[in-house]
């Protein structure tokens, strides 16, 4: 009996240390060599494998950051300025700032401004809806409210608001990686410089047609009637196929196009009430 | 045993209320809507501009493209608006108004005496005749006729088959015109077969339309090499590769055209409208359209001029009934619900179903139950079950490699699914998400690469 026993633990680690040897001289045979940076780098990426960088992932990405000569093409939308900077510290390269950015909805069409003029049946989301007709309103290119965006954002920064059928950004949340943007069938969805404070003025619609018809569809949609081009000192808006954009590179966020546009398109975000006339002056 | 296709295929109800009516003619429209892009590929380009004065029959919107098709003013009047309107797509497209002022047509065309020389007309000289003429496929996709006409190099075609399956439920049109232009639908085809130089026709019609098969089997006597080939019942038959299929046993690989296994397909009333774009150098400007439904008091088949408001034809049929909870342009199974009256009639367009709101409503989606009812009755051998899923999740590589491309949209899947699970939306999402990465794929190569287009 102790005999049998005796046997199995020599042929036992026999095979064992046999084995060792083997993949050991294996091992060192067949190595692949990894940079050790790459683990390093990709430590300080925030690991959400998001891909907005245009890379399969953080670790991509790192390796990316790795064989590169300088880092100024390269760019973590989610780790934003911060975690650049880290990188190029632990690199010794160059990296160029670049200004943060927010996810804004341009389309501001709600159930109470944007009647519906039909109904949908079909599977709810947005891409199957998109494909198969205008939607239900009478606004082909606006929001359709099945919140295929809501889905896709990985932050919990976009969210479905069931009153007014529209999603929501959070703007504390939102990092500007632009997966909403890809998920949107209408392209409704823009990243737009993160201003001061979160501010925000732009034109909430992408309606291209005519003014009569477009306000027809919808109460706040942008008739393209070019008062809020004439208004702007800067140049920041330009008007195409009958709908007005405002270069946030250009605004500096003055308002005066809000107070002319008559069907209230553009809207200002995060602003102290208007009333209080003589703190905004001091404030600025 | 009758001929049919091998794979999946269903069985819907067939419902052709309208099966042996007359063709009705409507009268003019007050106006037409005429959306540039009515054919699949490139827009036609504008020949006409705001206040112009047109005859029935002008040329009012040119080819943009080798794969493109002209238009022509399907009344006489004055072109009132060259604007966005909503089209067949369920979005605004740019179309071309025409106020009606009359029915004058161009000198050119001869309708009362048919061109005599026809025989001596060389294959160039009819090719040119049936592109000018804007000849499209009137099945359904609306695909320049011309286009098909001219295989591409290295490709030959042997057989030329004309589809007059009609496998759609409730549609009529093809089977009306079968019946009332016999004889011109066979002389539009030897006149097809002579461009193609073919010497076989083969012309499929499915068994629920035993007149049309007997006396187009009687007709056929008097043409060299037009055979009647009567086809089982089976849906979707009608489709390009099926009928291929049912008809010669050959099978057209993914992705490929039909000219690659010797064969191009027409659809009956393309041939008719290629021997009257021969004989009488007439455009198309008008077609059959059946409209119909359970609860229309008058349905028919109508002969409309291409660009009049479907309202238009629903009040020819008795007008819409109060319980209608969808109107569908095209068949039941392939066609696309619409939520505006004002839409034309296009080219490709052939009934106008209004389905009753009991039937209408979606049923409610159970679980998959995993019963392959829908891989048994996919006509491209897919995995409807499979695509459904990667599609629901966003999976479009895999979407690709399970040949979601492939789908003919013929909605065989959703229908026989006992869980009336979304099958065919879901697809279809997938197919379109697909077709775009593909696209995207291929531009890139070709900016890298700068090989002019």
């Amino acid at each position: 009996m102790n005999n049998i026993l005796f046997i199995t633990i020599i042929v036992i680690s026999a095979i064992g240390s046999i084995s060792a040897v083997v993949l050991y001289f294996v091992s060192k045979k067949f190595m692949v060599f990894e940079d050790p940076r790459i683990d390093e780098v990709e430590a300080l990426l925030p690991s959400s494998n998001c891909g907005n960088c245009g890379f399969a992932g953080c670790r991509a990405f790192a390796d990316a950051c790795i064989s590169a000569d300088s880092l100024n093409q390269l760019n973590c939308p989610v780790g934003g300025n911060e975690t650049m900077k880290a990188i190029a510290h632990y690199l010794q390269l160059d990296t160029l700032l670049v200004s943060p950015k927010t996810a804004v909805l341009r389309c501001n069409g709600n159930c109470e401004v944007r009647p519906k003029t039909s109904k949908y049946e079909g599977v709810l989301t947005c891409g199957a809806a998109h494909g198969v007709y205008g939607g239900e309103t009478g606004c082909h290119y606006g929001c359709l409210g099945f919140g295929d965006c809501a889905v896709v954002c990985q932050f919990d920064a976009l969210h479905m608001n069931p009153v007014t059928g529209l999603p929501e950004v959070d703007d504390l949340k939102c990092n500007g990686c632009g997966a909403c943007i890809a998920a949107c069938p209408r392209l409704l969805l823009e990243l737009r410089k993160q201003m001061p404070k979160h501010r925000k003025v732009y034109v909430a619609c992408r309606n291209k047609d005519k003014g009569k018809t477009a306000a027809k569809a919808c109460k706040v949609a942008c008739t393209g009637c070019q008062e809020c081009q004439k208004v702007c000192n800067f140049g920041a808006i330009t008007i195409e196929r009958n709908l007005a954009y405002i270069d946030a590179e250009k605004c500096t966020l003055c308002r005066k196009c809000v107070t002319v546009c008559h069907t209230n398109a553009i809207l200002e975000i995060n602003f102290p009430t208007r009333k209080i006339k003589s703190e905004q002056i001091s404030e600025a | 045993m009758l001929k049919t296709f091998k794979f999946g295929g269903v069985h819907p109800k067939e419902e052709k209320l309208t099966a042996g009516l007359a063709i009705q003619r409507l009268p003019l429209p007050k106006k037409v809507i005429l959306p540039v892009a009515q054919h699949i590929g490139v827009p036609a380009m504008l020949a006409v501009k705001k206040g112009d004065l047109v005859k029935t029959g002008m040329l009012i919107a040119k080819s943009g493209g080798f794969v493109s098709a002209n238009i022509h003013a399907p009344v006489s009047g004055r072109v009132s608006k060259i604007a966005e309107r909503i089209d067949a797509s369920g979005y605004k497209s740019l179309s071309i108004v025409i106020e009606t002022e009359g029915d004058i047509w161009e000198e050119s065309i001869t309708l009362d005496q048919p061109f005599q020389a026809i025989e001596a007309l060389t294959t160039a000289e009819l090719l040119l005749k049936i592109r000018t003429a804007g000849v499209v496929g009137l099945g359904g996709a609306a695909f320049p006729t011309h286009v098909k006409l001219e295989p591409p190099a290295g490709m030959k075609a042997d057989t030329l088959l004309i589809n007059g399956v009609e496998c759609e439920p409730y549609l009529t049109s093809d089977h009306s015109l079968m019946l009332e232009k016999g004889s011109e639908i066979l002389k539009g085809t030897s006149l097809l077969m002579k461009v193609l130089k073919v010497q076989r026709a083969i012309v499929g019609i499915e068994i629920n339309k035993p007149d049309a098969i007997l006396l187009l089997r009687d007709l056929a006597k008097n043409f060299q090499g037009i055979e009647v080939e009567p086809l089982q019942l089976k849906y979707p038959q009608g489709s390009e590769k099926q009928l291929i299929q049912a008809l010669t046993g050959r099978m057209v690989g993914p992705g490929a055209l039909p000219a690659s296994v010797g064969v191009v397909v027409n659809n009956v009333a393309t041939a008719f409208a290629v021997y009257e774009a021969v004989a009488f150098n007439k455009p198309l400007i008008e077609r059959v359209v059946t409209v119909t439904g359970k609860g229309v008091s008058k349905p028919g088949n109508f002969l409309v001029r291409i660009g009049t408001p479907i309202k238009e034809l629903i009040e020819a049929a008795g007008g819409l009934p109060e319980d209608t909870g969808k109107v569908i342009l095209g068949g039941p199974m392939m066609g696309k619900a619409i939520s505006n009256l004002k839409i034309p009639v296009t080219k490709g367009m052939s009934g106008i179903v209004l389905i009753q709101e009991k039937e209408a409503s979606r049923q409610q989606v159970m679980p998959c139950i995993r019963c392959a009812k829908c891989v048994d009755g996919c006509p491209m051998n897919l995995e409807p079950y499979l695509l459904m899923m990667i599609s629901e999740k966003g999976m479009w590589e895999q979407a690709e490699s399970n040949h979601v491309t492939d789908c003919i949209e013929c909605g065989s899947c959703s229908y026989t699914c006992p869980s009336s699970r979304p099958l065919l939306d879901y697809i279809r999402t997938g197919k379109s998400k697909v077709g775009k990465l593909i696209r995207s794929r291929q531009n890139s190569v070709l900016t890298d690469k700068q090989i002019p287009i």
